[in-house]
């Protein structure tokens, strides 16, 4: 035995190591097999795949690209979280600080095009899920979760964009959210709300439509400022994991990725 | 010579004609795909957009616009939606010349053999994440974040943008009011992409690309995406400046370039110019021609067709999949109808009744 195995074997073969490694290096197929099911994170995939599924040309990577991106967007977010306070006076001095005096700022660079990035991953991801067909049944309900993940994911990003209290974001948000005022029924501005009034009262007014609500006021101000926050940090993410889990779940219980049947 | 191609490109992207030309580049890559995907066609369009770009790039307004930081993403869609489209149609050649000999799909043939995940899988799952990580972190420290100066609600900017991904439907409300741009036609989005799966009679082309199995939904889906979905988006980033009017790539974003807002009414169009007397004062009664055109646009319409030319597609779909696809077609085609009214017949709105902030 050389000297080289018996080092190697040293720290393989103790019970530390072998408390967390449960098989040899993955070189055969039985570990290979192990490195797959005894590990978490891999164990979202099957132990075996068809080789259609795993050619870039197919797939374009961009499912697997958008969870990726997820996963940056969590972790620099919660980098984020630790310098940015969400109220009027502070949201803009603490994202200017970011790029002036924090070290490791730049995690707001990779924040912002990650984020950007990942809008542009989920569309191409749809486009090739539509353009192999692969909607068709057994896979129509996994389809509809990726719709709504596709709308969670521009939510995200719509709601992130206000977060820097600059005037690209403010102003944005308001030419976003100044389309609710026209919602049908609901909206002070949008067809029928005026129907909604009894004996001269109005029910739907510029100070309690789908506008207010969403903006927790009648301007993009500090209460807009929080609840996007509250949304961005913690409500879409959540929903989006929920979702993501079930749509991966969905993907392996509905014949793996999708392939000629 | 840089003068002209200047001149052209701010002549081309105008909103009309930049619409027409992407209609026809979609015509021209679905009816000649075999002849537009090879290699040499993707490589000759992309050595093009370098050389136009290399070329642009000195100019003051167009390295401006580029060269906002919020808009490098829009540079990476175009790019890759282009060449995702072309490889996309190039496979589904590919595969229908096999489908037509008899043989298997490019994935069919593949799809025989299983693979371990690890190696395979893994691997290549790990190079992608590494490259995208070096570009994430490459891309985030040459180009800063973009931030402006603090929130004034008092100061509107002009031109006052949403974020980029929603710009296609901010260059609908050019045609359309908020409540159809703004909230019916995004809700139909959604509502449409989740009813595809359940409306699509077609059980061929699943799991592999063609398009000779599928052309109407493959020619559907680039229509809706490519055109109406990320070209808008380029169109309302780079050629819409202040006021929302139209800037060419070259030109400069004047704040008091003034575009003449002479649209009419249907209502005008019927009681004035063609009766020839005055619009009648009940908002009912003037806009009644309007109301009429677009209830039979919407009930009328779907009837018709099922009787004639989707004679089979009706019975395939049944009653509730055809009322539904009709429907949701109804409303996309309502988008390139309005516009070419716009541009022809300076259009405003079928039924406009200010009065309930009803404006088709």
């Amino acid at each position: 035995m050389s000297k080289l195995k018996k080092i190697s074997n040293s720290v393989t073969k103790t019970q530390l190591w072998r408390s967390v490694f449960r098989h040899g290096y993955p070189d055969t197929p039985r570990n290979r097999t192990l490195a797959v099911l005894s590990n978490v994170v891999l164990h979202l995939h099957p132990v075996k795949v068809r080789r259609s599924g795993i050619r870039l040309s197919y797939t374009w990577c961009m499912g697997g690209l958008t969870f990726f991106l997820f996963l940056i967007e969590t972790l620099t977010g919660l980098l984020l979280m630790f310098y940015y306070r969400p109220t009027a006076e502070l949201a803009y001095q603490d994202i200017f600080a970011l790029r002036e005096h924090v070290p490791l700022g730049v995690m707001r660079e990779v924040h912002r095009w990650a984020a950007h990035l990942m809008v542009i991953t989920v569309w191409l991801h749809m486009y090739r899920v539509f353009l192999t067909g692969s909607y068709k049944p057994p896979r129509e309900f996994n389809w509809n979760v990726g719709v709504i993940l596709l709308v969670i994911t521009l939510l995200l990003s719509f709601t992130g964009y206000l977060l820097p209290w600059d005037q690209l974001a403010v102003w944005a948000i308001t030419v976003g959210t100044n389309m609710a005022r026209a919602t049908p029924l609901l909206g002070h501005e949008g067809p029928g709300a005026a129907l909604l009034s009894l004996g001269g009262l109005e029910f739907i007014h510029a100070g309690d439509d789908v506008r207010f609500g969403l903006l927790a006021g009648r301007f993009v101000g500090e209460g807009a400022l929080l609840r996007f926050y509250v949304l961005h940090c913690v409500g879409f993410p959540l929903i989006a994991a929920g979702l993501m889990a079930v749509h991966f779940w969905r993907v392996r219980k509905d014949g793996g990725i999708s392939g000629p049947l | 010579m840089g003068d002209f191609i200047k001149e052209a490109s701010n002549w081309l992207t105008q909103p009309t004609i930049f619409s027409l030309l992407s209609v026809a580049l979609i015509v021209a890559l679905v009816v000649f795909r075999r002849q537009l995907t090879t290699i040499p066609v993707i490589v000759a369009v992309f050595v093009g957009m370098t050389a136009y770009f290399v070329f642009a790039w000195s100019d003051p307004n167009f390295n401006k616009i580029i060269t906002k930081p919020d808009n490098v993403p829009i540079i990476i869609l175009l790019a890759t939606v282009i060449f995702f489209t072309w490889l996309s149609l190039r496979r589904a050649v590919i595969n229908d010349e096999r489908i037509a000999k008899g043989e298997p799909t490019l994935e069919g043939e593949l799809a025989k053999q299983k693979v371990f995940v690890w190696p395979d899988l893994v691997y290549s799952e790990f190079i992608c994440l590494v490259a995208f990580t070096a570009l994430l972190l490459v891309w985030s420290i040459e180009i800063p974040a973009p931030i402006e100066e603090p929130a004034a609600t008092a100061r509107t900017p002009n031109p006052s943008k949403a974020p980029w991904y929603f710009l296609g439907l901010q260059e609908l409300l050019v045609y359309f009011d908020p409540w159809i741009a703004g909230v019916l036609l995004p809700g139909f989005i959604i509502a449409g992409l989740c009813a595809i799966p359940y409306v699509d009679p077609n059980p061929k082309g699943n799991g592999y690309y063609t398009f000779n199995e599928r052309p109407f939904a493959i020619t559907f889906y680039l229509v809706g995406f490519v055109l109406f979905w990320v070209a808008f988006v380029i169109l309302g980033t780079f050629l819409r400046g202040p006021n929302w009017s139209f800037f060419g790539p070259f030109e400069y974003w004047d704040i008091h370039k003034l575009e003449p807002m002479v649209n009419v009414d249907l209502s005008t169009y019927f009681w004035v110019k063609l009766l020839d007397m005055p619009r009648p004062l009940n908002p009912w009664v003037r806009e009644l021609p309007g109301i009429v055109l677009v209830l039979g646009y919407f009930l009328v319409t779907p009837a018709l067709l099922a009787k004639t030319v989707f004679r089979t597609k009706f019975k395939e779909m049944g009653v509730v999949g055809y009322n539904i696809t009709m429907h949701m077609l109804l409303w996309f085609a309502l988008i390139p109808i309005k516009m070419a009214l716009r541009w022809t017949v300076s259009l405003k709105y079928f039924v406009g009744m200010p009065e309930f902030f009803f404006n088709i």
